[in-house]
């Protein structure tokens, strides 16, 4: 068990050194100096020359890349060229926000998405069955953006129920949310409702009917712990997706989060920036799968068993 | 492609002799022959209206994009700067937008380019994937380690950040689009196919090339890949909406297709400025975008239902 951990451990470590090489090697062969790029066309050669080798950019991308992880390790992820504070700083200060808001997000999809899929689940083939499926798969089709600018138009713009951007309150924070949780809520929903279907069928649920349990009882104490167990699994494949809608989320609901400060350092050309916000989204993944398999560990004594 | 196994194991394997065909039949029953995939698609038309319905939807959307110079009496960059930003009217089906273009005839030649994003890079990624996990799965080893934690690596990547990151290494464009998609999404296929070839790679007719001396290279791609074929179609079907969003999601960014060529997604960015005085101009192709999502999902929930029997309802 601890061995099997240790080992989950060891790997992810190893992806996530993996995924900081794979972005430094695609940052560094864009043909150019970063630095001139920055400087503009009227730059000094000798300034230019000066600031490169400052920044350690003249060295082998190599050499550049253990000095980086040296720094990563000590917390030091280097200086954003276009905000001139360090990147550490600056991801920190994002992260809180991205946080708030995918965590309202996956509380908003997990509540949507798992009642309805038990709805839908017990009333198989019902109306309300066809209904919730309906709405989970115009939920999975929707982009981001649509249905965020859908919320925005209607409820802030038309409404003035909510504010249109910003996140002065937590208010602020419920219609990102919102138009973030909709996508997992959909597949959420379709995940519990097979799930649960599949479940319902085993000889176990029978014997708990034929001792005499209710059907709530059968549901909450039998079905659904055995339910939640590739849910758990999807928790983590979308923490993934959670991010990377959040880029879209929040550009367009102005918060300032990890994905809008990836899309401002493409767009200021800010390479230790942009290096620094994927690689700690790719580590959030990463920890996010790590916690997933080892719950999954403890959950299913199957596994445990055999581990 | 689709014909039956037997047939094929009856002409590779047996001497020619006139009564092959009865050979084929005879085998068939013996291996209880799976269905081709003519019946197969009969099969899913009769069951699920809702496939059949949506692949009809595809076709719609796919010749409109092809036909459509012949669909519009606009060219899709005329501007008409005396009737900007007008609400959709008989003249206008969708309105027009801030240069006073005509949006259904933008609408018609962006489809161009967000079916192509989500089939050209979708079969690229699938052709890589697929290669790429039959290797790993059959093969292991050495290989297997390689490709699977290479896999790992981009799939840790939050999918949306990494396009983002590729797109500007590559720079903008439908070429880089392509590219970029591509590369994002082979690993999640090379998985799947790499699960699904170490099963396959347990029975016994594999075990039987094997054991004739057959050489590995045929076995990968002659005697397994034809057998994912039928989870490829199902995935193929999957990824291309995703493939629609992602190219759409990084063009409402400003990262993907770039001006004067014109994608859905692009369009729903430069209407953004105006969606509180005219949200026709985002709204109408987000519908489009969502619709072909749509019709591809449901497709692919009648092909899964139908080419994977084991799957329970």
């Amino acid at each position: 068990m601890l061995h099997n951990a240790l080992q989950r451990l060891l790997q992810s470590i190893l992806v996530l050194l993996g995924c900081a090489l794979m972005i430094f090697i695609m940052l560094r062969i864009i043909p150019g100096n970063p630095i001139a790029v920055l400087m503009g066309e009227h730059a000094d050669t000798a300034v230019i020359e000066r600031m490169t080798a400052e920044l350690g950019l003249d060295q082998p991308v190599l050499i550049q890349f253990f000095r980086y992880i040296g720094g990563a390790l000590r917390g030091d992820f280097g200086t954003s060229y276009s905000l001139g504070k360090p990147v550490s700083a600056l991801i920190a200060s994002a992260f809180v926000n991205t946080l708030i808001l995918a965590l309202m997000a996956a509380l908003f999809a997990w509540v949507l998405g798992v009642i309805s899929g038990i709805i839908a689940a017990v009333k198989k083939n019902s109306i309300l069955d066809h209904l919730f499926m309906g709405a989970s798969l115009l939920g999975v089709s929707m982009p981001v953006f649509m249905t965020a600018m859908l919320l925005q138009y209607f409820l802030s713009f038309r409404l003035k129920w909510f504010p249109i951007a910003g996140t002065d309150s937590l208010a602020g924070f419920l219609l990102p949310a919102v138009a973030l949780g909709w996508n997992s809520a959909g597949s959420v929903a379709r995940l519990v409702r097979s799930t649960l279907l599949e479940i319902l069928e085993e000889d176990y649920i029978d014997t708990a009917r034929a001792k005499g349990r209710g059907q709530l009882g059968v549901l909450v104490l039998h079905a659904l712990r055995n339910a939640m167990l590739p849910v758990i699994t999807m928790m983590a494949i979308q923490l993934s997706g959670l991010l990377s809608g959040a880029v879209i989320t929040e550009t367009i609901f102005a918060i300032n989060g990890i994905g809008r400060l990836a899309v401002q350092a493409i767009s200021a050309r800010d390479i230790p920036l942009l290096q620094g916000t994927v690689l700690f989204s790719a580590a959030i993944v990463i920890i996010g799968n790590f916690i997933a398999d080892s719950l999954y560990n403890v959950l299913d004594p199957r596994i445990r068993r055999r581990g | 492609m689709f014909q039956s196994r037997a047939q094929k194991f009856a002409r590779r394997y047996e001497k020619p002799n006139p009564d092959s065909r009865d050979r084929s039949e005879e085998l068939k029953r013996e291996i209880g022959e799976e269905e081709t995939f003519f019946s197969l698609m009969r099969r899913m038309a009769h069951e699920n209206k809702l496939a059949v319905f949506s692949a009809i939807v595809i076709l719609l959307f796919i010749l409109g994009a092809v036909f459509a110079p012949f669909l519009t009496r606009y060219s899709y960059h005329d501007m008409d700067l005396l009737n900007r930003l007008s609400a959709p009217s008989a003249e206008h089906l969708f309105g027009t937008d801030e240069a006073g273009r005509d949006i259904f005839t933008r609408l018609l030649y962006g489809s161009r380019v967000s079916l192509l994003t989500g089939v050209v890079p979708t079969i690229l990624s699938m052709l890589g994937g697929a290669v790429l996990g039959v290797i790993s799965g059959y093969h292991g080893g050495w290989a297997d380690a390689l490709i699977m934690r290479l896999a790992d690596i981009m799939l840790a990547f939050p999918s949306m950040l990494l396009a983002m990151v590729i797109m500007y290494m590559l720079g903008g464009g439908l070429i880089n689009v392509f590219l970029t998609l591509a590369l994002v999404n082979w690993a999640s296929v090379a998985r799947i196919v790499r699960s699904e070839v170490l099963a396959l790679k347990e029975t016994e007719y594999v075990e039987a090339a094997r054991v004739i001396g057959v050489p590995e290279r045929t076995i990968m791609f002659r005697h397994l890949l034809p057998n994912c074929l039928p989870t490829m179609i199902v995935l193929f079907t999957l990824n291309v909406p995703s493939a629609i969003l992602t190219e759409s999601s990084l063009s409402f960014l400003g990262l993907g297709i770039q001006e004067p060529r014109s994608s859905w997604g692009l369009m729903v960015n430069a209407g953004r400025q105006f969606l509180y005085n005219a949200p026709w101009l985002s709204l109408v192709p987000s519908i489009a975008i969502m619709l072909i999502v749509l019709a591809f999902n449901f497709l692919g929930d009648g092909l899964r239902d139908v080419l994977d029997p084991y799957q329970k309802r």
